[in-house]
């Protein structure tokens, strides 16, 4: 458990997520990379770029202050890590599975949430938008390609969430390790 | 050879020359075989890069443009002494400072040779040099931008030809002149040129940020100095000046200054003259000059003047300055890469005059000399000469040397170049070139490194060699390939200007560290406005200030009233882009200047003065985006005195 802890606290060192836009007149590509509490992108004006682009067609600036998800995860990482350390003193495998639910839960939402974040920059569009274009969406993809207009974007998880799998996995290793020393001793 | 037969072997090449031009027999790459080989060597795929940058002095165009070689493509032309609308250069109240002098703001000069900075001999693509040679300037243009950052003036000096040549760690570049004048300027007759006027060798040093200060000047008999270059390796601490009318004549001087069989090779002996100025041993003279400064952060230049310079006249100090005799009028004076061979180009003459730096110091030992004028010792012709290259051409003007022990030698007269081997003088190769060359350059060919590889000849006359465009021609530039025996004719391309001299650097040196854009927040200009929300217009007077923002695709604001004809207007315009490659342009109707561009992170101010009433509109010159052609704005001008509120605004209606 107590790695587990350590796996979450990680998430903190690497994004979570890229979304990259490539086309002819941006050769290596705009990259967007969301972080546990931040967008970042490949470039310090990426984010800025981005939203350039996405004025034209009417999309809403993507402002890392007034997503209030990237306020308050990092408080719930904190909280999930916290409590995988003080399991792992406890040592409690039922207790471990409880968080391991939670977690996996937690992290299900997260990837939804996610989605309609995208549905929301994709659809809810400026009807003055200078670019129209009829029964079109600019969703980008949850994770894969996707071509939108002139761009292909490309959407992966990133070292981030591979460490809030691997904590899921520690945890999911606690909990069978946990039953089978009870085992033993009972 | 008297001077008679001299000059009739000058018109009778010129005749030659001009018959084998107009007799339509062109000469190119060798034939159909050729050609084929010499396609594949100077192709360079789309989306490709050349191997190396060259920078071409524009001469009477002011500039210097810069060719990917060797595909020849021109990839900018950046402006220096010469006003340039296109990029407002000398026309926007930022850059209008860097064209001041002590005459004055100056449109327009004559730039020929640029001179890339070094570090031990070898270029290092910091900054590049160039001068004016109308109006003494020297130029520093930076290699991270790409833009013209500092001009400094040169007084005491007229006809800033032998300039700006560097020492081997940029400690100066140096700037002679090749005309005497009075020092200081008086009012006297010209023909008491004799003995009376002088010649002012301004060394300029260079700091470690760049800028740029006259440290010192030589007063030197008033010969006419003609080009530079220094010593290396051995011969660091010296700096070699060629010279022509020693005969020291004021009038008709095709005639009167070659009179002399040999004029001279001056060598300086610089460490000494940096030594004196540390001890104190020099002349503050009163002689004012301007130096401008483009600050990168305010995006904005400056004038400063600066009131006297120390001079050091080189008779009075033994020991600083010794004349080296060189046969008809020296023009190119080149080093070898050992710094031990010294190649005076007698203009007039057929052959090359070498001399040797160990000779030299030998000589100067051994009090070894044949003459003194105006008190400076001249060596024994015979005792500093190392060689002469009996090239079978004629009117020899500039050496380079490859990487392989080779140097190369421009033939005006003959429009040639000539191959041949330094220490043994043996003529290897030649080439004819189309048509009368001046300069050449092969990459580092003046260093101690030199890259070779390619040889580029930068030639005066073009006559048939494209397409005809009526009495005016770009002159020609032709790309050897000499990494074989023989120089290889691969491409012919036109220029910007009349290119004299030539650099060139392997752009796997300076392609990293070329900037994309300036920092919006590093953008300290006294009138930047940094976002949308702080545009403004304010009034003081008739002066009008506004404060514009582009980004893709507006300006803000773009609708502005409250205007009077009379009014003094300026724009200070912004441009938030932080994208590589976006800049924004403005334009207003009946603005007496050139329109803006400005790249992002950038502002940019210029003047307009409204002449009648109305609704006058301005837009984005750039096309910076799929929505550039809507990227417009009004001014509602209204009647003088009638004091109309002003008011701005963008996307709301008032
Ligand atoms: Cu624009």
């Amino acid at each position: 458990m107590l790695a587990a802890g350590l796996a979450l606290m990680l998430m903190f060192a690497f994004p979570l997520w890229r979304i990259t836009l490539e086309a002819p007149q941006y050769p290596k590509g705009l990259s967007m990379f969301i972080w546990v509490n931040k967008i970042t992108g490949s470039e310090p004006s990426t984010l800025q770029n981005i939203n350039i682009m996405n004025h034209y067609i009417g999309m809403k600036a993507i402002e890392p202050d007034s997503i209030p998800e990237l306020q308050f995860m990092q408080y719930i990482i904190i909280v999930f890590a916290g409590l995988a350390f003080l399991l792992a003193w406890l040592n409690k495998w039922q207790a471990n599975l409880v968080w391991l639910v939670i977690l996996v839960g937690a992290g299900a939402l997260a990837i939804y949430d996610f989605y309609l974040w995208e549905y929301d920059y994709g659809h809810n569009l400026d009807p003055h938008a200078a670019i129209k274009i009829e029964g079109m969406a600019y969703q980008p993809p949850l994770i894969g390609k996707k071509i939108i207009l002139n761009f292909t974007a490309l959407s992966w998880p990133q070292l981030g969430s591979l460490f809030m799998t691997l904590s899921m996995i520690l945890g999911t290793l606690s909990v069978f390790k946990g039953r089978k020393q009870k085992r033993i001793i009972g | 050879m008297n001077l008679k037969s001299i000059r009739n072997l000058f018109v009778l090449s010129l005749v030659l020359g001009l018959m084998a031009s107009c007799g339509g027999n062109k000469s190119g790459a060798g034939g159909p075989l050729g050609a084929g080989d010499a396609a594949q060597k100077v192709y360079v795929a789309p989306g490709e890069y050349d191997d190396f940058y060259a920078f071409l002095s524009g001469g009477f165009s002011g500039q210097v443009s810069v060719y990917g070689l060797p595909s020849g493509r021109l990839l900018k032309v950046i402006p220096v002494f010469s006003l340039d609308a296109e990029k407002a250069w000398g026309f926007n109240d930022e850059t209008k400072p860097m064209l001041e002098t002590r005459h004055g703001f100056i449109p327009w000069d004559d730039a020929h040779h640029p001179e890339l900075s070094q570090t031990d001999g070898v270029p290092d693509g910091r900054w590049l040099f160039i001068n004016a040679n109308n109006t003494p300037r020297i130029a520093r243009i930076d290699l991270t931008t790409f833009e013209t950052v500092e001009i400094i003036e040169l007084p005491n000096s007229a006809g800033n030809h032998s300039s700006p040549f560097t020492t081997p760690n940029t400690d100066y570049v140096v700037a002679g002149t090749r005309f005497a004048v009075p020092i200081p300027q008086r009012d006297m007759p010209i023909n008491e040129y004799a003995g009376n006027f002088k010649a002012a060798l301004s060394f300029v040093s260079i700091a470690d940020d760049g800028r740029m200060d006259i440290a010192f000047q030589i007063l030197m008999p008033g010969f006419n100095y003609d080009l530079a270059h220094s010593g290396k390796g051995p011969s660091d601490g010296w700096m070699f000046f060629s010279s022509y009318n020693t005969e020291e004549s004021n009038t008709l001087l095709e005639v009167e200054a070659s009179k002399h069989d040999k004029d001279f090779i001056a060598a300086i002996n610089w460490k000494m003259a940096e030594q004196l100025v540390a001890d104190g041993k020099f002349e503050e003279m009163n002689s004012p000059y301007m130096v401008n400064f483009y600050d990168e952060h305010t995006h904005m230049a400056t004038s400063e003047t600066r009131n006297s310079v120390k001079t050091i006249k080189a008779a009075d100090h033994p020991g600083l300055v010794y004349f080296m005799p060189t046969p008809k009028s020296p023009h190119g004076v080149d080093i070898d890469p050992s710094g031990e061979y010294i190649v005076g180009s007698g203009k007039l003459s057929a052959d090359l005059t070498v001399h040797s730096f160990t000779k030299m110091k030998a000589a100067i030992a051994a009090e070894d000399f044949e003459d003194e004028r105006y008190g400076i010792p001249v060596l024994n012709f015979d005792a500093t000469l190392a060689g002469v290259v009996k090239s079978g051409g004629l009117g020899p003007l500039h050496t380079e040397f490859d990487n392989n022990g080779n140097a190369y030698t421009s033939f005006f007269i003959s429009s040639e170049i000539v191959k041949w081997k330094v220490g043994t003088w043996e003529v290897l190769d030649r080439a004819p070139c189309y048509y009368s060359i001046g300069h050449l350059m092969v990459p580092g060919g003046d260093s101690k490194q030199p890259w070779g590889k390619y040889l580029l000849a930068l030639n005066k006359i073009t006559k048939d060699r494209y397409l005809p465009t009526g009495p005016e021609l770009n002159q020609a530039a032709q790309l050897f390939d000499i990494s074989g025996g023989k120089m290889q004719l691969i491409l012919d391309f036109p220029t910007i200007g009349e290119p004299h001299y030539a650099q060139a650097i392997p752009a796997d040196l300076i392609i990293e560290q070329q900037k994309q854009i300036y920092k919006l927040e590093e953008n300290m200009h006294p009138y930047a406005v940094k976002s949308e929300d702080e545009v403004k217009v304010t009034r003081e007077g008739n002066v009008v200030r506004i404060y514009l923002t582009t980004i893709r695709s507006h300006f803000a604001p773009d609708n502005i009233e409250g205007i009077m004809v009379g009014d003094e207007v300026h724009f200070h315009v912004t441009n938030l882009e932080q994208d590589f490659d976006v800049p924004h342009g403005f334009a207003i109707m009946g603005a007496q200047t050139s329109e803006l561009l400005i790249m992002p992170g950038q502002t940019e101010s210029n003047v307009w003065y409204p002449k009648y009433e109305g609704v006058i509109p301005f837009y984005c010159t750039d096309f910076c985006s799929a929505l550039h052609q809507e990227m417009q704005g009004y001014i509602r001008v209204s009647a003088k005195g009638s004091n109309p509120e002003l008011k701005w605004w963008v996307g709301t209606d008032e």
